[in-house]
Parts: C-alpha cells; structure tokens; sequence
C-alpha cells in the first residue's frame, strides 16, 4: 500500500513539474461564472459565446474594434437585395481533421433554427439557405436586409458529419431527457481546441495547430476556472494564481492597481443601463395616485429625467466607471449618436414640472430593480430614489436578485411601474433596440422587452423603413429620427454605458473587446 | 433491536418526504428559472413553451408527485442549467464535500480536545485564556469573513497557500481526491480551518466543562487518594469520562459541517455539493436543489439513526430495559 501511495504521489509531483516547466506560456484566468454548456446554439448569453468564440467560429468574426472581418467566409457579395452569396474559405479544417464546406453551413443553418436553440434569432426563419457549390452558399431573404450577417460572429459552424456521428444533430435541450454530446465535447475550426472541461471547475485550452489563420497569440496552454465571489476572484489575481480576471468589482479596481504586477484594464461596455416606465396601463399598479397613470403625462417622467443627476451616479455609484448616455444604444455602435445630448440635470425644473402635472406633492411609485445583473444596479436604483425625493417623488424600492425580478418584470406580466434594466443589442445595431424596446407592444412580435409599453406609430414606422432600407446614411437618418422622438418625449431614462473592469497581471497583454468577450487569440504573454 | 431499526428507517422516510415537501413550497418563491435558462431575445412564446414543456405550469400536487415518483427510483431529473442527470452531478461533487467536511471535522477534535483539556486542567493559566479567547472568535466571527480574512493573510500577503480551488486532484475510479498530492492538502488548509473552526470552538469549550465537572467527582478523588500519576488520572480517567457526549455532539456535527460547507465552498470556490446547490439557487435549478435538499436530510437522517443505534448498544441499561418489556 505504502508503495503505490509513493507511486501515485510520485507521479503526481511529476505532472505538477511538467505543468510548471510549460508554465511560461500558460494563460490561467478567471470569470464570476461558467459557460452554461459547450453546444454553441444552447444559450444566447455573451459569456457562454465568448468562450465558445475561441473555440468555433461563424462565417465572420469581429476584430478588436467589433468591426466585421471575414472568418469561415472569404469574402461574400449581395447579388440582388435579398441573395447574398458568401464564398467560403479553402482549406479549413475542424479539430477532429474533417474538411469545413457549404454542408456544414447548411447543416448549421438549419441546427440553429431547430427546437431547442436559443439562437433561433441569428438567422430569420424564412431565410433560405442553398449549397451552390462546395464553398458557395446563398442565402435568400424574403426582403432586403442590410445586417442579415451582424450577427454571425457568434453564429458558429458546426461540423455535420461529427454532430451525426455523435447523434447531436438537434441542439442541447433540457427537456430531451438525456446528454447531449455537443453539450460536452467541442468541434469547432476555431485556433483553441478544449482539451478538458469539468463545468464549474475548470476549462483547458490547447491552440489547434491545424487552425487557417496565423495565431498572433503566444499561448500554449489556457485554464478557464470560474470563480465566483468577487473577493476570491481579486485574491486570485492579487497573489498570481491567475494572469487575468473579470469582472474586478468597481470598489476593487484601486487595490489592483495598487498591488505590484497587477492592474485593471477599463473600458466601455456596448451594455446601456436605463430606467423605464409604465405608460401602458390606464392606472399604475405600484402607486397612490388612482384612476390614472401619472407617466403618460411626459411632464411627469421629464421631471423624473430631470431629477437623476448622472454625473452624481457616475462619481458616487459607479467611481467614474460608467458613461453617461443620452440614447439606448452604446456610440460606439451608431454613428449619429454625437448628436445627442441628455437632457440636463435640474431638480428646479424637475420640481415645476410636476407641480403643472398636477403633483405639487408628488406622489409614490414603487421601483423594481435587480441586485445582482449589472454593475452596482441596486446602488444605482437607491441613488436614484434619493434623487426623486428631493423633488417629492416617493419610491418603494424593491431590489430583488436577477430570478426574481425578471419573473416580475418581464411578459407576460410586465409587473411593474418603474424599473431599471439593462440592454446589448445582439446584432450591435440600432433595429434591435428599436424593435425590442421601443416599439409598441405586439403579441409575438415588436416590442417584447418594451415592459412600460412607451408607444409611437410614427417610431414603428421608422423602424420597419430601418428594417429593409440598405443605403447606410438614409438609414442610420432613419434611426436618428426615431432617437429623436423617443428623447423628446422623454419615453426612457437612458442612465450610461457601464464600463468593462478587467484585472490582468502585467505579463499579459490582451484586446478588451467592448462586447465583454474575451478572445484569447488576442493575448500574449511575457 | 430489529423493530426499533425498522420503526426508525419508517420514521426517517417521513422526514424526507416532508423535507421534499417544504423545499418543494418554497421552490415557488425562488424566481422563474425559465427566465435563467434562455438568452434576453428569446420570445415570450418559446419561453412559454419551454415553461410548458418542463411542467412548471402544472399545479403543486402534480409537481410534487412527478417528483417523489421519480425519487423513489433515485431519479432526480435534469440539471434546468447543466442540462446533465442530476444525480450524476451531485455525485461527482461528492468526494469534495466530503474529503473537506471530514478533515475539517477532524481538525476540529484533533485540535479541540487538547485545547479543552490543557483549560480545563489550567483554568487560570495564561495560554488557557488565550485560548478561550480565540474560541471567542471562532464562535462570533462569521464564516466568510474568516476565510476571507484567511485568503488575504495567506494567499494574497504571504503568498504561501492558494486561494481558490482543490490544487492538483488524482482520479481514483471516480473518486476525485485532493490528499494524495502536495497541491491537494495545500488547498485544503485554509478551507478546512474555516469550516472547522466553529465546530473547534464548540468541542474544546464541552470538553472543558466536562473536564471541570469530572475532576470534581468522587472517583477522580480517589484515584489521587490511591496516588495514581497526574496523567494516568487526567487521561485514563477524567478524559476518557468526558469523551461520551463529545463523541455525540461530533457525530451530530458532521451532518451540519456538510450542510454548511456551502459558505466556505463558495468563499474559496471550492467544487463541492454546497458551492453547486448555491449556484442553482442563483439560476434557481430546481432539479438541483430538491436533490441536495433530500440528500442533506438524508445524511442527517442517518447520522441521527446511527448515534440512536450506537447510544442502544453503548449504555447497556438501555437494553436490559427493553429487554425485560419485551419479556
């Protein structure tokens, strides 16, 4: 007994001295949570298609900047307006040495549209998508659609012949009664390949030698491990376990800057934190004002603009890690966002404008806010009341964890009066936020996440002219003329961009993506 | 002995299936997990459909007996997140909890029983109030803060211990351990002291009392009257004496060592059931948490059925009692 024991913990020593020989080149970081799962189509959520964007990759990818490259695709061309044709890459090759070509394109298509997907909005269901030869698809849309591929970045190619093998061919589902393969194994074309993964423990990355593209990185080995609570994760960082960590709390971001080898990358998000209200229903539902709805009097929700001092909140909540936004899309994502300016901090006015809404007193509202989505929300929310009571607006704040409050506040429900949340547009285009936010609300179609109901006809029809419109100047005008609307009608609040805090140690260098994604094809390390 | 097992096995199931029930009530104001399970743009539709399809729109009797209907058959379903069998998660998780749980469990008497007995025996000696103000500590601080007070003393200052996770783990056929490897027992240090640090406190303060109340009584009097060394008398005697309730309360803290090891798995991101079950309460993963639910009890269940069964073979007044009414 005694023998085998020295045996195993010989050969433990062993495999500790090989990991520490290849250390040089090994990146280890960590994120507050896991990738739900391995399928690229189980679930639409920015961590989980970060990770799996090293991993596998669509027909484009987005560079440093966010700004569209050819991936999978060579280069494609729109031949009439609703027939773009892609021209597929040569010579590319999955993990598993399969060749990449249109099949595979097609069978993804179609995997992604399948029951089960979350990414089912990556690619319309009346898109049809034909094999011209064995790296040519076409894909014909019904109408013209001027972003038909935004969002391909994080649609992922998948390979048909594995997925088969492995009887993954319907994505990952809960409700399937069984493992899905995909869910578990990887098979991407992507330059890291997942050599081990135990979920919630760790993830380990190895580069994909046979990977088409020249690798700018440097990294021969990569372990993923989630760490979730915030002060472990800055410990980790602080004493060296990992070279790179997010999110780093913004009260942390001093100390990391202040320990020796470390320091906290900042940046803005594309992620838009606002305020909303109900002017749907006829009567508030959290409110001592009965028989009518306070917020469809703009006067009211312009007192309410006019009473949230931004660069309070920015000072104080966010400790200058956040942007003030005058719009609901990040500027990095539209160009005519210069244009705006928010409307001015001024309780005075704030105050006047409610008394002529006939609320000299004010009134009370009750306020939903989630306490563990975004950066800081509840201390945003508590700033936010306080601002309000200085003009006699009283709000019952109620801050609830994420599974909570989504629960009240979204459809069917959308039980609330006053709320605060948070929108990336998935596409990084401004439809998405017209379409999912303010555009009215219609069983099924626009206007799903549009939960106080802020309605314009004249903004509907911009939005659909944006949807089909392919001359890029006419376009974002469009857009323009619709923001525009929304702000002089003070129809949200839009509060700021809240800003990326990413802890690293100063042997790495690395691209901090404004999309919150961490590509690792991008980091080198001394 | 055979009934009294039987009646308490019938006992013990009852427990369970009232656990499941209570935990099964509460699921209800946990929050939706459909909302945790889909992407921001999925439609209102498909999460519908999704809410249909895993039955959470069926009444609470329904629920609630598809569920027992499948515990019966150790069948816990799928992970809502994970999208695996449950009980294969929690089992691979195991071995973590429990390799963390018993050493903190034994550095806590390892430790706790000299502790009790050097203050029980000097009672106003100056390393006996130090300790009694340390076991202050253990018992007032909170869990988290020790381990983070911990982490930033020994990973993020001295930079000797790591601060998260098991370090280097061996598969022995499926039982992931930590204690083969330097790595392994170095990770487990500081999560081991925070978790067992409660439990120290608690046995070195019964072990002192118990101390000061034997060396009180006749036969310890008269083991000094017959001149027996100061430790034959301290250890063989007085000790020994003191050890009965002890060994209960440990027995009973286990069970609670492996129902609280959530904080201290979490503070130190260690991979265990507790860190799991805590994480499924954030993406409120029902199949998850009714199956750690049922399994906690269960271990308390048990313990409680073995320290029943041991008190019945230990105190022989016990069975001759039973004895003579069962004649």
């Amino acid at each position: 007994m005694r023998k085998t024991l020295t045996g195993v913990a010989l050969a433990a020593a062993a495999t500790i001295a090989l990991a520490q020989s290849a250390d040089a080149k090994t990146l280890r970081w960590a994120f507050q949570g896991d990738a739900q799962g391995l399928d690229p189509y189980g679930l639409n959520e920015t961590f989980t298609l970060g990770m799996l964007g090293n991993v596998y990759e669509g027909l484009i990818r987005r560079g440093p900047n966010l700004d569209i490259q050819p991936a999978l695709a060579e280069r494609w061309e729109i031949l009439e307006p609703t027939r773009w044709r892609f021209h597929l890459r040569k010579g590319v090759k999955f993990h598993n040495g399969n060749t990449f070509d249109a099949d595979d394109v097609v069978f993804s298509a179609t995997r992604v549209r399948a029951d089960g997907s979350d990414l089912k909005t990556r690619i319309r269901p009346e898109v049809k998508v034909v094999k011209v030869d064995s790296h040519t698809v076409d894909f014909i849309t019904p109408g013209p659609n001027p972003i038909l591929h935004s969002e391909w970045a994080t649609w992922f190619i998948m390979d048909k012949e594995w997925t088969e093998k492995n009887k993954a061919v319907k994505p990952a589902s809960v409700t399937a009664g069984t493992e899905n393969y995909a869910n578990f194994h990887s098979n991407g074309t992507g330059p890291f390949m997942i050599v081990e993964r135990e979920t919630d423990v760790k993830t380990v990355f190895k580069p994909f030698k046979g990977w088409w593209d020249k690798p700018q990185h440097n990294v021969t080995e990569a372990i993923m491990t989630p760490i979730g609570s915030d002060a472990t994760r800055v410990a980790a960082l602080l004493s060296g376990q990992v070279d790179m960590a997010y999110p780093v709390p913004v009260q942390d971001i001093k100390r990391v800057n202040a320990n020796a080898g470390t320091s906290v990358l900042k940046g803005p998000e594309l992620r838009t934190i606002y305020l909303g209200f109900d002017q749907g229903r006829d009567e508030l539902l959290e409110s001592n004002v009965k028989g009518k709805n306070p917020f469809r009097d703009k006067r009211v929700r312009a007192a309410f603009y006019h009473a949230v001092d931004i660069e309070a909140i920015k000072k104080k909540v966010m400790r200058n890690l956040s942007t003030p936004s005058a719009i609901m899309i990040s500027p990095k994502l539209f160009s005519k966002s210069g244009d705006f300016k928010r409307h001015a901090y001024d309780p005075k006015k704030a105050k006047s404008l409610l008394s002529d809404a006939g609320y000299a007193n004010g009134f009370e509202v009750g306020m939903d806010c989630p306490n563990n989505r975004y950066v800081n929300d509840e201390q945003i929310c508590i700033a936010v009341s306080g601002m309000l009571a200085k003009i006699g607006v009283k709000v019952k704040l109620l801050a609830q964890p994420k599974a909570l409050y989504f629960k009240k506040v979204l459809g069917p429900a959308y039980n609330t009066s006053f709320y605060l949340l948070g929108w990336t547009p998935g596409s990084f285009d401004s439809w998405n936020v017209l379409n999912n936010l303010i555009n009215c609300q219609e069983k099924g179609g626009r206007g799903k996440f549009n939960l106080g109901n802020y309605c314009n006809k004249t903004v509907d029809g911009l939005t659909d002219s944006v949807l089909v419109e392919t001359d890029a100047a006419k376009r974002d005008g469009m857009i323009a003329d619709a923001f525009k609307s929304l702000h002089d009608e003070f129809g949200y609040i839009p509060l700021h961009q809240q800003g990326l805090a990413w802890g690293k140690s100063d042997k790495v260098t690395l691209a901090q993506r404004a999309d919150n994604q961490f590509m690792m094809f991008y980091v080198n390390i001394k | 002995m055979l009934a009294f097992t039987i009646n308490r096995l019938a006992q013990s199931l009852l427990v369970m299936f009232f656990v499941a029930l209570v935990a099964f009530a509460m699921f209800r104001y946990v929050g939706d997990p459909v909302h945790q399970m889909v992407g921001i743009e999925t439609t209102l539709e498909e999460r519908e459909a999704l809410r249909v399809e895993l039955g959470l729109n069926d009444p609470f009797y329904m629920q609630f007996g598809r569920f027992v209907g499948n515990a019966i058959q150790l069948d816990f379903g799928i992970s809502y997140q994970h999208k695996k069998p449950v009980t294969e998660m929690i089992v691979a998780r195991m071995p973590a909890t429990l390799e963390l749980s018993i050493l903190s469990a034994l550095f806590a008497l390892l430790v706790g029983v000299p502790m009790g007995v050097y203050t029980g025996l000097n009672r106003d000696g100056f390393l006996s109030k130090c300790f009694m103000t340390i076991s202050l500590i253990g018992i007032s601080l909170p869990t988290f803060l020790i381990g983070i007070l911990l982490i930033f003393l020994f990973a993020v200052i001295l930079g000797v211990l790591p601060s998260f996770g098991r370090g280097t783990v061996i598969d022995l056929g499926g039982w992931r351990t930590g204690l083969l490897t330097i790595g392994g027992l170095k990770a487990l240090i500081m999560p081991a002291i925070t978790l067992g640090l409660f439990q120290m406190t608690l046995i070195m303060r019964l072990v002192r009392a118990e101390m000061l109340e034997v060396l009180r009584t006749d036969y310890i009097k008269f083991a000094r009257a017959r001149g027996l060394s100061n430790s034959a008398v301290n250890f063989g005697h007085a000790l020994k004496n003191t050890l009965v309730p002890v060994i209960t309360i440990t027995g009973l803290q286990l069970g609670s060592i492996i129902a609280f090891a959530i904080i201290t798995e979490t503070v130190f991101q260690w991979p265990g059931m507790g860190l799991l079950f805590l994480q499924s309460i954030q993406t409120v993963d029902i199949p998850i948490m009714a199956a750690y639910l049922i399994m906690i009890a269960m271990f308390f269940v048990v313990i409680n059925l073995i320290v029943d069964m041991l008190y019945y073979v230990v105190d022989p007044r016990l069975r001759i009692e039973r004895g003579i009414r069962g004649t």
